[in-house]
Formats: C-alpha cells, structure tokens, sequence
C-alpha cells in the first residue's frame, strides 16, 4: 500500500527526472520520445491515485525542508490543487503522443532540448498544483516561466526571440513588482503564507486594503492573462503547437488562474472576500477582459491568433467566477479549468495538425479542408462547441454554473454580457467548422497525414463528451473547497 | 575674538593646506601634480595631529631623564610617522604608475592620456 | 611539534600576520608556481582560521584579543564577534577561490616578470582586507584600509599588458583611494582630539555622551565619507568601473568579493555599533546622505549597464547597483535591514565572484576583452561554463531556487516592516530592469549563432571548476539558506547594539 507522500514523489519524479533520461538518450529518437510518454504515464497513475486519497478524506503531503524560518518546501494536495494536478498529468500523456507526431512531422530541430523542457515545465505546473504555501507557489511559479522560455523561443528567429522577450518581460515584470510585494505583504501581516482553509486573512488582515491586495495579486500573476497584462499571449503563438497546446492552453495559463484561485480560497477566503468587497473591481477587470477578448478574437485571421484571444477571454470565466465567490461560481471556475483545458487542447492539437498536414494557418484558407481532414475538425468542433458551452459537452457545466452563480449574486449586467459573449464565442469559434465543411475549397491543397497528431485531438474530444457525465466526481472534489 | 581666531592659527594653515592640496588634486592636469597635491593634502593632516598633541608648556615627547618634565602627546607623533610611511608608499607608488603611463602613453598630461584613451576606445 | 593550542589561541593575529609573511615569500620565490602556491598556502591558512575563529565565537561569544599582550585602550585589539567572524569567513573563502582561479588566468593575462611579484600583492591585500575587519583600534584600520588600496591598486595596474588603461584606472584609484583615507584620518583625528583614544570600543562609551558636539560629527562624517569612497557608493564611486574593467580577471574576482565588502562592514559598525546612542546623527546620515546616493546608485548603475557592451564594464555597473541594494538594508536602520545587508554582502560575493570568474575564463580563450557580442553561441562551444554562468546570471536577477533570491526576500521584507512604499517600489522595478542587461547575456550565449572566433574555444577544466562550484553554492544556499541567514542574522545582533 504505497501512501499518499510517496504517491506525491511518484507523481513529482518523473517530470523532473525525465529531462537527464532524454539527454541520455538524445541520439535514440524512439528511446528519447518515449522517455516523456512513460514518464506521463506513470505520472498519471499516481496523481489520480492521489486523488482518490483525497476524495476519501485524506491529505496528502509531503514535506522537505525549511526554507525560511517558518517556511518550508512541501507539497500538499487540495481539492483545487488535485483538479490542476490531473489535468497537466493527464493531458501530458496526450500531448507527449502529439509531440511526438508534430515534432517528426515538421521535421523540427532541436528536440531534445525541446523535450526536456516540455518535461520541466509540466514539473514546475505540478509543483504550482500541489504547493502547500504561497512561497512555494512563487517558487515553481517562476520556475514555470523559465522552464517555458527555451519552449517558447524554440524557433529562434528574430520573432521568436522578440516575442520570447515580451513573454519573459511582461510575465517576470508582473510577479517581481506586484506578486513578490503582495507575498511580502501577507507574510509580513499574517506571519505566515501557508494555505489554509478559509482563508488567513480573515482577522489578520485590514479590510480596506484587502482590494488593493488582491489586485496586486490579480495583475501580479501575469499567467493569468487579466488585461492589460495579456500580451504575452498572442506573442507566444510563435512556438510551436505542442508547445502552445499544453503550455498555453493547459499549463502556463491554468497555473495562473489556479494561483488566483488558490490565492481567493485558501488565503483570503470566500468570507473574507465577500466582507471586504475586493471582488467587485475584479468582476468587472475580468469581464472586461472577457468581452474585449472575444471581439479581438472575431478579427484574427491566424487560427492560434484566435484561439490564444479565446484563451484569454476563457481564463476571465474562471476568474470572474472566482470574484463572485459564491459557491455556485467558485464551482463553475474549479470546473472550467478542466473543462477549458480539455477543450482548448482539442482546439490547438487540431490547429497543430492543420499545419502539419497543409501548412495553412489562415482561417480564410480552410475552406473545403474538413472534406480532407474530417476526423480533425470533428474533434474541431466537439471542442469549439463544448467552450461555447453547448451540452452535452463538459463546458456546458461550466457556463452554468457561472450564470447560476452571477443570478446569485443578483449581477444583471453580468449575466447580459455573458450572454453576448456565448453569441461571440460561436461565431468565431465555429467559423472555421462552418468554412472547412460547408465552403468549397480554394485551389488543390495537398495534405499529408500525419495519425499521431489527429489521436489525440480525438482523444480530447471524447473526454470532452465523458465530461459531460462523468461530472460527479468533479462536483465532489470541488465541495470540498467551499465546505 | 580677534585672539581667539588668531589662536587657532595652526588651525587655519592646516585647512589651507587641505584645501589647496585637495585643489591641486582635482584641477591639474598633471600627473605628477597630481602626486604633489595629495602629498600636501597629506601633510595637512600630519600638522593637524601635531597640532592637536601639543601641550602648553610640554616639551617633545621624548624621555629627558628629568622627573617632572612636561610631555606633548607623544601619541598623535607616532600615529603620523606611521601615516608619513604611508603616504610616502602611496607617493612611491604613484610615481611608478607615472612612469608606466608615460612610457605607454608618451604623455603625463590627464587631457591628452584621455583623448588617448577614446581613441583606444573606439577602435 | 606545533602548539596547536598556541596557534589556536592566536588565530586573530595570525590570519592576518602570515599573509603579511608570506607576502615577501612569494615575492623572492622567482617560479611562478611556487609563488602561487605559497599565495593558495597563505589563503588556505587563512580560510582555516576564520572558520576555526567563526566556530570559537559562535560557542563561546566575543573574543578580544589585544596584540603584543597590551591592554586596551592603550594597545591595539583584535575583536572577533559575530560579525567580524561573518567578513573574515567571507573574505578568506573567496579569496581561496579566487586563488585557485588566479593561476590559469594570471599566467596568461600579466607579464612574465611580474607573475611571481603578483602573489605577493595577492598575499597583501587579503592580509589588509582581513585586518581591516578584525581591528578594533581606529588607526589599526587606516593602516589596514591604505595596505589593502595600495596592493589592489599594484594588482589592478598588472592588467596593463592586456590594455594600457589599466595604468589610467590604477592611479585614478591610486588618488582617489587616498585622498577618502586621509579623509578617514581626518575624522579619526577629530574625534580622537575629543575623546583622547582610539580604541573604537573606548570610542564607542566615550562618544556617546558627547554626540552633540560638533567635532565628533564633523569626524564621523569624514569617516564616513572615507569609507564611501572605498565602499564605491554613489557618487564616490568613479574608481571602480574602470579598476574592474581593466584589470586582470582573477583580480577582478578578488576585488568585487572582497574591497568594497569590507568597506560596508565597517560603514555598518561606525554608524550602528559607534554610533549605538546618536539616534539624531545617525538617522540624518541615513536618510539624507546614504539613502539618496544608494537610490541613486541603484538606478544609475542598472541602466548604465543595459548600454555597456564590455561586459566586464557591465558587471562593474551591476556591481554599483548591487551596493545600492547592500546599502539601502543599512539606511533602515533596523536589525532585519542590517541582516538583509549582510545577505546580500555575502551572495553577492558570490554571484559577482563567479561572473567574473566565467568572463575570465572566456576571455583567456579568446585573448581579448569580451563584448557582450562575444558571448553568443557560447552554450556550443563552452557548455560547462555556459551553464555555470546561466546559473549565477539567474541568480543576479533574483529567480527563486538561488541565493539571490534570498536576499531579495529579506531586503524586501525589512523594507516592507519599515513601511517605506517608495523604496520597495525603486527596489522591485531595479530587479526588473535588471533583465535588461542579464538577459541579453542568456539570449547570446543560448540562443544566437556564434562568431568565427568563437568556434576555436572551449572548456578547460583547470579554468572552470572553481567557477562550477561558485555555481552550485549558488542554488545549495539558495534552496538550504539557513547558515547564510542564521549568520547574518548573529552578525546583525552583534552590530546593532540597541537590539540587544
């Protein structure tokens, strides 16, 4: 009976040790591919293993050392934390096959060193999932940007390194100056940064300054993409799909949301939210956010320019459901965040295969391809459909539970932009579905057929589905927060 | 007053000193005045310390065999013949750098080692 | 049979006695090699006995120890407390690593003549530096304070072979370094004048019922002055760009670890340990003449940097800002400043020995100064020492995992319990500027194509181990920080007076 502790290693090791595993073997394709593949699997197993431990009522931890007198390196699974946790280690097995098959397919160079951070940063989201206090939060939170910089700057042209240099720039310049001074505030009010719950803010802390905290908060962890600080994103397009599918769809901008959402349970607390007010200004950051995202959006004709700004306007869901902090929208977040990873790792695995297979990263060069790539742009579809929140797909969920949490809080005008939201969000995201099946083509485009990158697009988009009713055990773990 | 300005007199030439020592450091343009003005710079401090160890009636410090004779200080004049050795290090080596410099620049005047160098410097 | 019990008890003095021994040694020693050895011997000996020194106090408290036997406050002592103990473990460590560094890297960069005399201005100015921190007779540190300039000054002048400009930078260090002693010699005078005694503990008792008197603050502020300009505080900073640049990089690397250290330790035991009762005074030095200069230092030598393309130059203005960061800790005032200063006193020895270390070794390679262009396709060509300064240029920025990490917490945390907005601001904004010039180095060495020089290069192993395992300090202390913090914690109690 191996027990949580040693569950939280066997999760832990394999993305941190696979990098020196790939170095060995750099000069064995097949050997170096398969080192990440084995490494998610194993990771997988022991995080749902992990999960299922907290679902029966336990807590695992794991503890290191100290690295401050009262701080210390440890890890310790929450029910938000096991969402995330599950979502990068189960969804690094999809995208590793799919690395696999874009990487050979478009006859990319330097993957070993590709590989090896790809590895690295799924190990630094994980450590972000189970970081026991906003220290070690920081830490692999930091970690993650550098771990995902050589990904980023992949292609080393002269874009690539611009954009690298926007991504490091807006993303270290947002947790150096507002992140890293907000951490310092708490530890210094409080006395302490572990997490806790309800929060440790509550008769700690001076309300009046609590909304100023949470915005340094909010706009210090750049990951999260809130505006003006969402640049980064659209730039980090450059790298290559894999890279943009579980970094930028799943990794990198879910640790920022979760950090967020980590920061409004278990350091402020739902109360103590709500008693202060510092939700308010966040509300309307993130539905601006939101809105503005999803018209930029309509006018991107680079399909992972769109999707990047449909990115952005998803992440506000889940933060605009956390500045509600009511129960119904606190759900509609924990949920997103799977529901939104899933689906827009669809979406990005089939942008990725496009490109593979025809080279196209226009939208107005689909027309007529869905004849060619049909499987493709099915899994197209089940993931646009499930963002938009259409049942019976798993987004669906997400969205209402939000508008139930909005209705609860009696937010009107909330509830109407939301509203033309879903109506902007179907149109640009099915607009290419719509192109690809129903437009004739534009000239002869060849395509080559790459399986390894269309499997796991399927894959995504029938877990999309599975979602939809396998939803109870996502609600369990998700009570468990507010309760 | 007047006597009480006037008596501080040895006062008054050591802030002279200093003054035209730290001048001389700063406005010439020569190396070797350089030297000199911080050599006098120095100096002023060294007739400071005296100064200040005199006693009034005090012979100098140093054993006259007699019982109740009145010493100076005798401690400010050892502090300064330590600073004098280390002044005239820094002199020494002052002068060796002068000489380097100007077997390597062919000039001992800052303004023309500095046009030299700029034009080491863009290259 | 040596008493070791004899050497033991005598420790203070001989951890500066025999470099000062040695220095002649290594000097008629005529082979290179032997010279160096007598130089590794003498820092060896040296790091030994600060280490032994460090553990004796930590058991057993202060130690006084009064040379030649005479009592003080007439005879001169040695005070090793907490504090002291923390510079001398500093100094003599880096200056062992700095040794072990200086034999591949002297041998090719100073003339042949001088390659056996070098060691011996090596032996002499870790020998002044580490008196400097030990002495607690305020003349004792003039002595010390000018053995030590004028031996880096020799030192710096050595880089002549390379570029004449060595020889300009040398003697402008030369003047200005003197006329800041003999301002120190001033202000010692003046408040001896007062106070008939030169013991600083003697000093310390008797100034403290005399803070009004307008002598003894006219004799603090030349101290204090004196040791800005050694300490290469803003704007008495002018000498250092151009020793740092021009001189040998092994000197290089002892001088940033060690000279300007040992300056701000004794900035820090004047205005906090002698000056524990001038509460008035002392707030008006730190808050109108130390806290405007290191605000500005900070700014002036972060941008500053991000124009320079020497990169020896750039790491000398990162230098500046680093002592910005360093004195800023002491214009707070409070115990957990103090100790933030001392943090970052020690990681930053570290982090800049290393960088000069990893350029060093590039540029004996290349036989040229290095341009931040020099540097690009590194990681191909010098894999070892690309990671090992990837490492500590990570850590110059403050990422978490490394020791300036560290340090950038406990600055900010004592800025933040003093409740000054404003300067937590400056302090996190420098931090991200600093990614201006850092990261430009890290794009180069990883991400660019390289030169046609640069594809004859590659690692020596000779060169680059004292620099692999500055790396690895780095991120060991920067992951288990606690004999770093726990010391400085000890050093900043011993300091501050009013803590107690």
């Amino acid at each position: 009976m191996i027990s949580s502790t040693n569950f939280i290693y066997l999760a832990l090791l394999p993305p941190l040790l696979a990098p020196i595993f790939i170095f060995i073997f750099k000069n064995n394709q097949n050997l170096r591919d398969s080192v990440g593949l084995i490494g998610s699997l194993i990771s997988f197993y022991a995080t749902i293993n992990i999960t299922n431990d907290l679902m029966n009522g336990g807590s695992p931890t794991l503890y290191l050392f100290n690295i401050f007198s009262d701080l210390s390196l440890s890890f310790k699974v929450t029910p938000l934390g096991a969402v995330f946790g599950l979502l990068c280690s189960g969804l690094w097995i999809l995208a590793a096959i799919y690395s696999i098959g874009y990487m050979r397919g478009n006859n990319e160079k330097n993957q070993t060193r590709f590989y090896i951070f790809y590895s690295l940063s799924i190990f630094g989201a994980l450590c972000v999932a189970w970081s026991s206090n906003l220290l070690v939060l920081f830490i692999f939170y930091e970690f993650l940007t550098f771990a995902t910089y050589p990904l980023v700057v992949h292609k080393e042209t002269d874009e690539s390194i611009k954009a690298s240099r926007l991504y490091l720039g807006i993303l270290v310049g947002s947790s150096l100056m507002l992140f890293l001074p907000a951490i310092i505030w708490v530890w210094y009010s409080v006395g302490t940064l572990n997490f806790a719950d309800g929060g440790i803010l509550n008769n700690t802390f001076d309300p009046v300054y609590a909304p100023i905290l949470l915005s340094l908060f909010v706009f210090g962890i750049g990951k999260a993409a809130l505006m003006p600080l969402h640049w980064w994103l659209p730039a980090a397009m450059v790298a290559p799909t894999p890279v943009s599918a579980l970094l930028h769809a799943v990794a990198v901008v879910k640790a920022g949301v979760f950090s967020i959402l980590m920061v409004i349970c278990y350091i402020f607390g739902p109360e103590f939210m709500n008693s202060s007010g510092s939700g308010k200004f966040l509300i309307w950051a993130s539905t601006i956010t939101l809105f503005l995202s999803s018209v930029i959006a309509i006018r991107k004709n680079d399909i992972k320019a769109r999707l990047a700004y449909s990115t952005v306007s998803q992440l506000s869901y889940i933060i605009l459901g956390g500045a509600i902090a009511t129960n119904y929208s606190l759900i509609a977040s924990v949920s997103n965040i799977m529901m939104h990873g899933v689906g827009k790792i669809t979406l990005f695995f089939c942008a990725g295969a496009i490109y593979v297979s025809t080279k196209i990263t226009k939208i107005t060069d689909l027309n007529g391809i869905g004849h060619k790539m049909p499987l493709t742009f099915i899994a197209f579809s089940i993931g646009a459909l499930s963002i938009i929140g259409i049942p019976p797909l798993g987004g669906s969920w997400s969205k209402f539970y939000l508008l139930l949490g909005a209705a609860q809080s009696e937010l009107t005008i909330i509830i109407i932009i939301l509203a033309i939201s879903t109506l902007l969000n179907t149109y640009y995201l099915l607009d290419p579905v719509f192109r690809a099946f129903f437009m004739d083509k534009n000239e002869n485009v060849k395509t080559v057929n790459h399986p390894l990158t269309v499997y796991p697009a399927l894959c995504s988009a029938f877990l999309v589905i599975l979602l939809f009713f396998y939803i109870d055990p996502l609600l369990q773990l998700v009570n468990l927060i507010i309760y | 007053m007047i006597h009480g300005i006037l008596g501080i007199w040895n006062y008054w030439i050591v802030i002279i000193l200093m003054m035209t020592g730290l001048f001389i450091v700063i406005s010439r343009h020569n190396l070797v005045k350089k030297m000199v003005g911080l050599t006098i710079f120095q100096t002023s401090v060294f007739l400071f310390y005296i100064s200040l160890g005199k006693v009034q009636g005090g012979t100098a410090p140093i054993l006259t065999g007699y019982k109740d004779s009145l010493y100076s200080n005798p401690l400010p004049h050892v502090l300064i013949l330590t600073a004098i050795v280390v002044g005239v290090a820094t002199t020494a080596l002052g002068l060796a750098l002068i000489l380097r410099i100007k077997s390597e620049y062919g000039t001992i005047e800052e303004n023309e080692i500095a046009e030299l160098n700029t034009e080491e410097n863009s290259k | 049979m040596i008493d070791l019990i004899a050497i033991e008890n005598h420790l203070p003095a001989l951890q500066v006695v025999i470099p000062l021994l040695l220095a002649p040694v290594a000097i008629l020693v005529s082979l290179p090699f032997l010279s160096w050895l007598v130089a590794l011997f003498g820092s060896l000996f040296c790091l030994y006995a600060s280490v032994s020194l460090f553990f004796q106090v930590s058991e057993f408290g202060k130690i006084n120890y009064f040379m030649g036997g005479w009592l003080p406050p007439y005879g001169i002592e040695y005070v090793i407390d907490e504090a002291s103990s923390f510079m001398i473990v500093l100094i003599s460590l880096m200056g062992v690593f700095a040794t072990i560094f200086a034999y591949q890297s002297l041998k090719k960069e100073i003339n042949k003549k001088s390659q056996s005399k070098v060691y011996g201005m090596w032996l002499l100015a870790l020998g002044g530096l580490l008196g400097l921190v030990t002495t607690g007779d305020a003349f004792n540190l003039f002595v010390f304070l000018e053995i030590s300039s004028l031996s880096s000054v020799t030192l710096v002048a050595l880089g002549s072979k390379k570029d004449k400009r060595a020889l300009t930078a040398a003697f402008n260090y030369l003047l200005i370094g003197a006329v800041g002693a003999t301002f120190y010699v001033i202000g010692v005078g003046l408040l001896y004048s007062v106070t008939g005694t030169l013991n600083i503990a003697d000093l310390t008792i008797k100034i403290s019922e005399l803070t009004a008197n307008n002598s003894v603050k006219a004799g603090i502020s030349f101290i204090i002055i004196g040791l800005m300009v050694k300490a290469a505080i803003f704007p008495l900073h002018i000498w250092l760009p151009s020793a740092y640049t021009f001189a040998p990089s092994a000197v290089a690397v002892l001088l940033t670890a060690t000279a300007t250290k040992a300056a701000l330790y004794v900035l820090a035991r004047i205005l906090f340990t002698l000056l524990f009762n001038a509460d008035d005074f002392t707030v008006i030095i730190l808050q109108w003449v130390l806290l405007p200069a290191s605000i500005v230092a900070i700014f002036f030598g972060t941008i500053r940097a991000i124009f320079e393309k020497d990169i020896k130059k750039l790491l000398a203005f990162s230098s500046l800002s680093q002592i910005g960061y360093i004195t800023i800790g002491l214009t707070l005032g409070t115990a957990s400043g103090i100790m933030a200063s001392f943090i970052h006193i020690a990681n930053h020895s570290m982090m800049k020995a290393a960088l000069f270390m990893g350029i060093g070794a590039i540029s004996i390679q290349l036989k040229k100064s290095i341009n931040v262009d020099d540097l690009k396709g590194l990681s191909k060509s010098m894999p070892v020492t690309s990671i090992s300064l990837t490492v500590v240029i990570l850590s110059l920025l403050g990422i978490p995992l490394t020791i300036g990490f560290i340090s950038k917490v406990y600055l900010l945390k004592a800025v933040f319990s003093h409740g000054n907005w404003p300067i937590l601001f400056i302090i996190v904004l420098t931090s991200f500027l600093a990614l201006g010039y850092a990261w430009q180095l890290i794009e180069n060495i990883w991400m660019k194509q390289p030169v046609d020089t640069a594809l004859t290069i590659n690692d020596d192993p000779k060169i680059y181990i004292p620099l692999v395992v500055l790396a690895v300090f780095n991120i060991l202390f920067g992951i288990y920080a606690y004999p770093i913090v726990n010391s400085a914690f000890n050093a900043s109690a011993a300091i501050f007076w009013k803590a107690l």
